[in-house]
């Protein structure tokens, strides 16, 4: 039995979203940007794709830019406002529990000489909205915070943080790739000025994402060329992608237990002795699971769980190749060598509660051999 | 990433656990870093008649261990002690550069067992003169 419950690094492509992008690889391939009929064809599927996409997150058609994935989108943003915004200010704010696209952004903008202001978070992961609104100063140009986090699927309060943004005349920009088709989203009600999303982990294809730029938004382009996207993402635009990107939104919106699923994970493991759930009780992504076992590490669990067919993640260390445990779970205030101990499984709504219980069934019996193993379990 | 005999000793790790008769143990490493060893060994006639361990750690840590017993069972303890951390690596057909430096420890794990052995004796040497 192979089990697939690594849905938060990516997805199976839903096999209807292929079917809807196979005749834009077949016959109608041609270039968005060709007045032909071949062009104009694919330009129809492209700007159809593109309607339903705004209306699904309550924004214009126009608002939306399609891009080559959540990095690509990340990096537009923030380098874009950092450099339309240069005169007005430098200083930007984020979380410390941000994806690396959005971190290494601001990494890299330190070094040119703008300010970041790395907020804290709580041990459930969450931002103090109070802390927020205090590091807002007259220079601050763009506050970046994830919609939902994924590691430990901790969704932050969006429409609170795009309030204060909003009052305080400050663009909020929030990488929402995880949340995107999994919980709520509407760019109007949250004040959001600017989001990211990747078709990819919501069983859409991958190498497509997108970014809305609420109208009137200023960004100064990264990627120069044909000026495809109102100039913002240059490059020929991938249609059967977005045609894809589309479909698998639409299809986001069909019933599913990943929510039963996912609490039934968070029970049975939770008795498991000296586990920890990491993240948000309640408020947390629906198929995200984040536990650690103590006195145990985390890529061995994943290697004995990957011999008997079940695919999951860890924070640990001893899998990155930096050898330091997670950033996220270092931020939530877990000891490294709790963190060491950390598994993510992530659901899909193809996942089966047959395929729940074979993996409860087996990490129940790995956690308990490897803590045999282990000076620390009998001497605890 | 793993070698297939990293693999088989992670997967089937020989004298695991803390044997029932020992006289020194050696532990190394350090929980922040992930990776945790204790070694034990039994002597007799000084040679190593048993030798067992306890691990906390990635699946080198563990494979590590594991060679490392195997490769000392039945050895006096100058051969003993002069298995190195390239030893055993060779002996698993390599690891991962990454994983030369932080879980290769098993080699240490059994010099620290077989110097707190011979400590031991020391003492109790001194205390029979």
């Amino acid at each position: 039995m192979r089990v697939y419950l690594d849905n938060g690094a990516t997805t199976k492509t839903d096999p209807r979203v292929v079917q809807e992008m196979m005749p834009y690889f077949t016959e109608m391939y041609g270039n968005t940007a060709s007045l032909h009929s071949f062009g104009q064809e694919a330009k129809e599927a492209v700007e159809k794709a593109r309607g339903f996409i705004a209306s699904f997150i309550n924004a214009q058609p126009d608002e939306i830019v399609f891009t080559s994935g959540g990095t690509e989108s990340d990096n537009i943003a923030i380098q874009g406002v950092a450099r339309a915004l240069s005169t007005k200010g430098k200083h930007i704010i984020t979380s410390k529990i941000e994806h690396p696209a959005v971190l290494e952004v601001c990494k890299h903008l330190e070094k040119e000489g703008y300010e970041v202001t790395y907020l804290n978070v709580d041990k459930h992961g969450l931002v103090n909205l109070e802390q927020l609104e205090k590091s807002i100063r007259k220079d601050t140009i763009l506050v970046s915070i994830m919609f939902a986090n994924n590691e430990i699927g901790t969704i932050q309060p969006i429409k609170d943080i795009g309030e204060i943004c909003r009052k305080h005349g400050v663009y909020f920009h929030t990488d929402a790739v995880q949340a995107l088709g999994k919980v709520p989203v509407d760019v109007k009600e949250m004040k959001i000025d600017l989001l990211s999303g990747s078709a990819h982990k919501i069983h859409g294809p991958k190498g497509v994402g997108l970014l809305y730029v609420r109208k009137g938004v200023k960004l100064a382009p990264i990627i120069l060329g044909g000026g495809h996207e109102q100039g913002l993402r240059s490059g020929t635009t991938n249609t059967p992608g977005i045609v894809g990107f589309a479909k698998a939104l639409e299809l986001s919106k069909e019933p599913n237990n990943m929510l039963e699923l996912r609490d039934r994970i968070i029970n049975e493991l939770l008795k498991i002795p000296e586990t920890i759930l990491n993240g948000h009780p309640t408020q947390r992504l629906p198929n995200n699971v984040n536990v650690c076992f103590k006195y145990i590490e985390g890529e061995a669990i994943l290697l004995h769980l990957d011999q008997a067919g079940i695919a999951v993640s860890t924070g640990s260390a001893c899998s990155s190749l930096k050898l330091q445990p997670s950033h996220v779970l270092t931020a939530i205030g877990l000891p490294p060598e709790i963190a060491h101990g950390s598994i993510r499984i992530t659901l899909s709504k193809f996942t089966t509660e047959q395929e729940v219980d074979y993996f409860i069934n087996n990490i129940k019996r790995i956690v308990h051999n490897l803590r045999e193993l282990s000076p620390f379990w009998k001497n605890r | 990433m793993y070698s297939k005999k990293v693999m088989e000793h992670f997967t089937h790790p020989r004298n695991m656990g803390k044997p029932k008769e020992y006289d020194a143990v050696g532990k190394v490493g350090n929980p922040v870093c992930g990776d945790v060893m204790y070694i034990y060994i039994k002597v007799k006639e000084n040679r190593i008649v048993d030798i067992g361990f306890e691990t906390m750690g990635c699946a080198a840590a563990i494979a590590t261990s594991s060679m490392v017993t195997e490769l000392a069972k039945g050895k006096t303890l100058e051969e003993a002690m002069k298995i190195t951390r390239d030893d055993v690596a060779e002996s698993l057909e390599g690891l991962p550069p990454i994983k030369m430096h932080c879980s290769n420890l098993a080699a240490d794990g059994l010099r620290a067992a077989i110097m707190n052995y011979k400590k031991k004796r020391e003492k109790e040497q001194d205390k029979t003169t």
